[in-house]
């Protein structure tokens, strides 16, 4: 029987695990995880848990009788592949026939002038948001340096909490992983609930007194008064532990479609820190740092782990990803971020609903669509692949249901 | 099988819809609505509809 070993315990490597004993699989599995804590999700920790509408517990994904041997809050630090070992920071080794990487990111840090300083907060794990909960009930002004979802969504949370907010980012729009060109809607969105939001813009220096931060210097030589800050910087990927591996990196572990690693059939990756050819993006291996290809790619890794190379099949769901602020959910598919352009399908007549689509050499590859999750489940049916844009007009033109025809040229 | 959705926790990202559009359903207002009884041979659907929901809402029962 195989032995699978499974490193990350969050998320995709929970799915692998489950995937595999789904299929039948009987021999052993192992699951390593950096973090002490058993699986948990993540989304809830930048919106519910630091509004206090969910507690800790809440987090925890359902694991129930799952059998596998845990070996959590002992980071793996290296694999042998001759001898198919994977090495933990105790000394210890698991032995695999089959290995499943699923180690993820970290928060990106900063180490300019003032980052030591307490007040100075990252946000990834169940720890920074608790902390940050913490901060933020004491907090009169929160500086958030980078307009990404995870400073998106904590503006969000905060101005609920009645905290004041600054938001700065070096780009010249928020949520730049929509698109730009949506942009400005999202910019407005955040100033008109109160957020000061501050583009093209980075931050120079934290300055404070008595240890605590109180100022912070931005490149434009302004200063603002900051009690909380929060860096949200972007992620890092976890891979210095694959140094020594020989396993390819670029900057993550390239694989091909069936999440297997091009170096070795033995070697499998899912979530975060896989690059998988995505068939939207022209088959290019990308990486897609969202809750959903985690879990879709645990589910797969774990079942194709139990295969030959062959037999293996293909991850092909375009991606998903969302973002839920000051109640509006916005949702998107495919790859928005690599469009040259957009185009409104669909709206309603008071501008409050939306789908877009995000379009390249006149190919729809992705969609984002505001409030608008029913409509949904038809664009995932026109993205398995890039789509002539005038198709999917015509498809459209045949649907009953739609939000309303756009009106006007503006996205 | 029965099939629960916590409706407390349904957010409407429409994932279980992808994975069985036959059983799931957004309607109007973007409300879930779904067969609460559905028949053992699509169990893996189920268990893979369950696995993608971000919210986790979706519970299983024999």
């Amino acid at each position: 029987m195989l032995r699978l070993v499974i490193v990350g315990a969050s998320l995709a490597g929970l799915r692998a695990a489950q995937a595999a004993r789904s299929a039948g699989h009987e021999g052993g599995i192992v699951m390593v995880g950096q973090e002490p804590h058993l699986p948990y999700t993540r989304p809830p920790l930048s919106k519910e848990i630091l509004q206090g509408k969910q507690e800790i517990e809440d987090s925890a994904l359902q694991v129930g009788e799952l059998d596998v041997e845990w070996r959590l809050g002992v980071p793996a630090v290296g694999i042998d592949r001759e001898r198919r070992r994977v090495q933990l920071e105790d000394g210890s080794e698991a032995a695999y026939d089959r290995l499943i990487v699923a180690t993820g990111c970290r928060a990106r840090g900063w180490d300019g002038p003032g980052s030591e300083l307490e007040g100075v907060h990252t946000l990834r794990d169940l720890e920074d948001s608790v902390a940050l909960r913490k901060a933020l009930s004491a907090a009169k002004r929160l500086l958030i340096v980078g307009a990404g979802f995870i400073g998106c969504e904590v503006a969000a949370s905060a101005r609920g909490l009645g905290v004041d907010v600054t938001l700065v980012d070096i780009a010249s729009h928020p949520l730049l992983p929509f698109g730009p060109q949506l942009g400005e809607r999202w910019t407005r969105m955040h100033r008109d609930n109160g957020v000061d939001l501050r583009l093209g813009v980075g931050i120079a220096q934290l300055r404070g007194s008595g240890g605590r931060v109180k100022h912070a210097e931005l490149t434009d030589g302004t200063t603002i008064n900051a009690d909380c800050v929060l860096l949200a910087l972007g992620s890092v990927l976890n891979t210095e532990w694959l140094s020594g591996s020989e396993l390819k990196l670029d900057p993550a572990l390239v694989c091909d479609a069936t999440l297997t690693t091009v170096s070795d059939p033995d070697v499998l990756a899912a979530g975060d820190i896989a690059a998988v050819p995505i068939r939207l993006a022209a088959g290019t291996p990308l990486r897609v740092e969202h809750w959903t290809t985690a879990a879709e790619h645990g589910q797969l890794a774990g079942r194709n782990a139990l295969l030959d190379p062959a037999a293996r099949n293909s991850h092909v769901s375009p991606p998903y990803f969302w973002s839920d602020q000051y109640g509006c959910k916005i949702q998107a598919l495919g790859c928005p971020a690599l469009a040259e352009r957009v185009e409104m399908l669909e709206r309603s007549p008071e501008d409050d609903r939306f789908v877009a689509a995000c379009i390249t050499g006149e190919r729809m590859i992705g969609i984002v669509g505001m409030n608008a999750a029913r409509r949904l489940p038809w664009y995932r049916k026109q993205l398995t692949e890039p789509r002539p844009l005038e198709q999917v007009k015509a498809a459209l033109a045949q649907e009953s249901s739609t939000l309303g025809a756009p009106v006007g040229a503006s996205v | 099988m029965k099939v629960h959705v916590d409706m407390n926790l349904c957010q409407s990202h429409g994932e279980c819809v992808a994975v069985a559009p036959d059983v799931f359903e957004l309607g109007d207002d973007d409300v879930l609505v779904w067969q609460e009884e559905v028949d053992d041979s699509r169990r893996a659907d189920m268990e893979e509809a369950a696995n993608v929901c971000p919210m986790m809402a979706i519970r299983l029962e024999d």
